[in-house]
């Protein structure tokens, strides 16, 4: 059984927010999403400045099988892409909620109070339904 | 469900992620694909390949058949338990199959043929079996297990008696004999020395954990494909098809047009085709931007004209992504793949790719 942190937000497209200090979030994929792909060869993250809407691709995370995208979970204005995954993408399989976060979003107003995240104990029932 | 090899609960106990594979329940990786795909090219790997259907053919003029059936000729064979890589052409000089066939004796030949064409093979080789006398039978009984890398064929030789294991040891490349009940083949489909070895399905399960205990690596169809990839060898399906012929699928080798005399299916197609060249060509890509080519991705050719990658993936070996496409003929040695809008820059070269561990790429 993969880990759930119990301190973040889910999506049911296994992405991950965590909400920070300073009010933007940093968002990654879950672990049960990197062990689904397999070893992760390429990552592109978008740079910093982009407007994403919910839901909208804004990154993609290749394995050696396959392209997955990955889906803004909420809208915003992009702060950072992840730098170290250009030269590292397998940080995303070795450590995804921590170095290998994708990308940080400042939320459009009031996208991060209207948003619908799954908690930590729902996701976990997302998975159980997947077989996962 | 689809249908199991003898190894199928063995793969799940090991941990195997299963994935549909031609109608088949397989292994594509059990830990990591790269750390797999590092076990075969430095070390040994074990893959289950007992989904390939063995066919043996037996009868008088079985030489005759498979010499109307292959676009390769097996007069080539004259030494028994040699082996011939060829395909297997429609009347239009598509790809029916590609096949290896081994030469036991001049009455009985194996073909090995893929799992995923397997019921259209079987139909075909019987249809044109009969007139030349030839019986057909599918060796279900038989598991196959392909042993590959620097140390396979020393690891796999730990499993026979004495006597047997110098036998194979021995075995020259492209080579199968009949050992200690085993039919052990030097061959494979890795760029890496070792064998692929047929077995009583019983034998299977045995087999497997006394390889795993001697180091070599549980390895999936994952691992399989990026090591056939670097190799420079075509998968069936991706990179030919019963819609396009060898010399278009960088199979030209493959075909023995001499003598002239021989009259396999497919040959009149191909007779102008050899004779002025065929308009495209397979050719190897490699990716010089990030990013990783995959299969039905644009190729943009400079001057104008496109082709298209019939499989791509990222190369464990080089570290960056590789593929093969098809191309107009006289494209030069820089294109451009159009990858998710972008255009990336790739190079043009010769597969295969990597051979027996060593990069052939500058």
């Amino acid at each position: 059984m993969s880990t759930v942190p119990a301190d973040l937000k889910y999506t049911r497209s296994h992405e991950w927010v965590r909400i920070l200090a300073d009010g933007t979030v940093a968002v990654g994929i879950t672990d049960h999403a990197q062990h689904a792909l397999g070893d992760l060869v390429f990552v592109e993250v978008p740079e910093a400045g982009r407007a994403v809407k919910a839901d909208e691709p804004c990154a993609v995370v290749e394995s050696v099988k396959a392209a997955s995208d990955v889906y803004a979970p909420l809208a915003g204005e992009v702060t950072a892409g992840n730098p170290r995954l250009k030269e590292e993408p397998e940080t995303v399989n070795t450590d995804p909620y921590g170095e290998g976060w994708l990308m940080r979003l400042k939320p459009a107003p009031g996208a991060l109070t209207s948003a619908a995240f799954l908690s930590a104990a729902d996701y976990r029932k997302v998975l159980e339904a997947e077989g996962g | 469900m689809g249908r199991q090899t003898p190894l199928f609960e063995l793969h799940q106990e090991l941990g195997a992620r299963i994935v549909d594979f031609g109608g088949w329940d397989m292994p594509v990786q059990y830990s990591s694909q790269i750390g797999e795909h590092h076990a075969v090219r430095r070390a040994a790997g074990v893959f289950d390949v007992s989904h390939m259907c063995v066919v043996d053919l037996r009868g008088a003029r079985v030489r005759a058949l498979l010499q109307r059936l292959l676009a390769n000729d097996v007069a080539k064979l004259r030494a028994p338990g040699k082996a011939l890589y060829g395909c297997m052409l429609n009347e239009r000089g598509g790809v029916i199959d590609d096949t290896i066939v081994y030469y036991l004796s001049d009455s009985w030949f194996r073909a090995v043929v893929n799992a995923g064409t397997r019921d259209k093979d079987l139909a075909w080789i019987r249809r044109h079996a009969p007139a030349f006398g030839v019986e057909v039978t599918e060796r279900a009984d038989l598991a196959m297990l392909a042993v590959q890398g620097p140390e396979g064929r020393a690891k796999a030789a730990q499993l026979l008696a004495a006597a047997d294991a110098g036998a194979a040891l021995a075995l020259p490349t492209f080579v199968a004999r009949e050992i200690g009940g085993w039919f052990v083949a030097r061959t494979g489909y890795t760029g890496e020395d070792g064998f692929e070895i047929m077995m009583p399905a019983a034998d299977a399960v045995p087999a497997w954990r006394q390889l795993n205990s001697c180091g070599v690596a549980s390895c999936g169809l994952g691992a399989r494909d990026t090591l056939r990839l670097e190799a420079g060898m075509n998968l069936y399906g991706n990179d030919m098809d019963e819609n396009t012929q060898p010399f278009e699928s960088g199979l030209g080798w493959t075909v023995a047009m001499e003598p002239r005399e021989r009259a396999f299916i497919g040959r009149e197609a191909l007779e102008p085709i050899a004779r002025s060249g065929s308009p495209r060509r397979l050719v190897g890509l490699v990716l010089t931007d990030r990013g990783v080519l995959r299969s039905h991705q644009r190729v943009v050719i400079p001057g104008g004209g496109e082709g298209e990658i019939t499989s791509g993936t990222f190369s464990p070996t080089l570290e960056r992504s590789i593929a093969f496409a098809r191309v107009p003929a006289g494209t030069g040695a820089a294109v451009q793949v159009e990858v998710r809008g972008k255009l990336l820059n790739v190079r043009v070269v010769k597969p295969p790719f990597v051979r027996f561990g060593k990069s052939l790429v500058s």
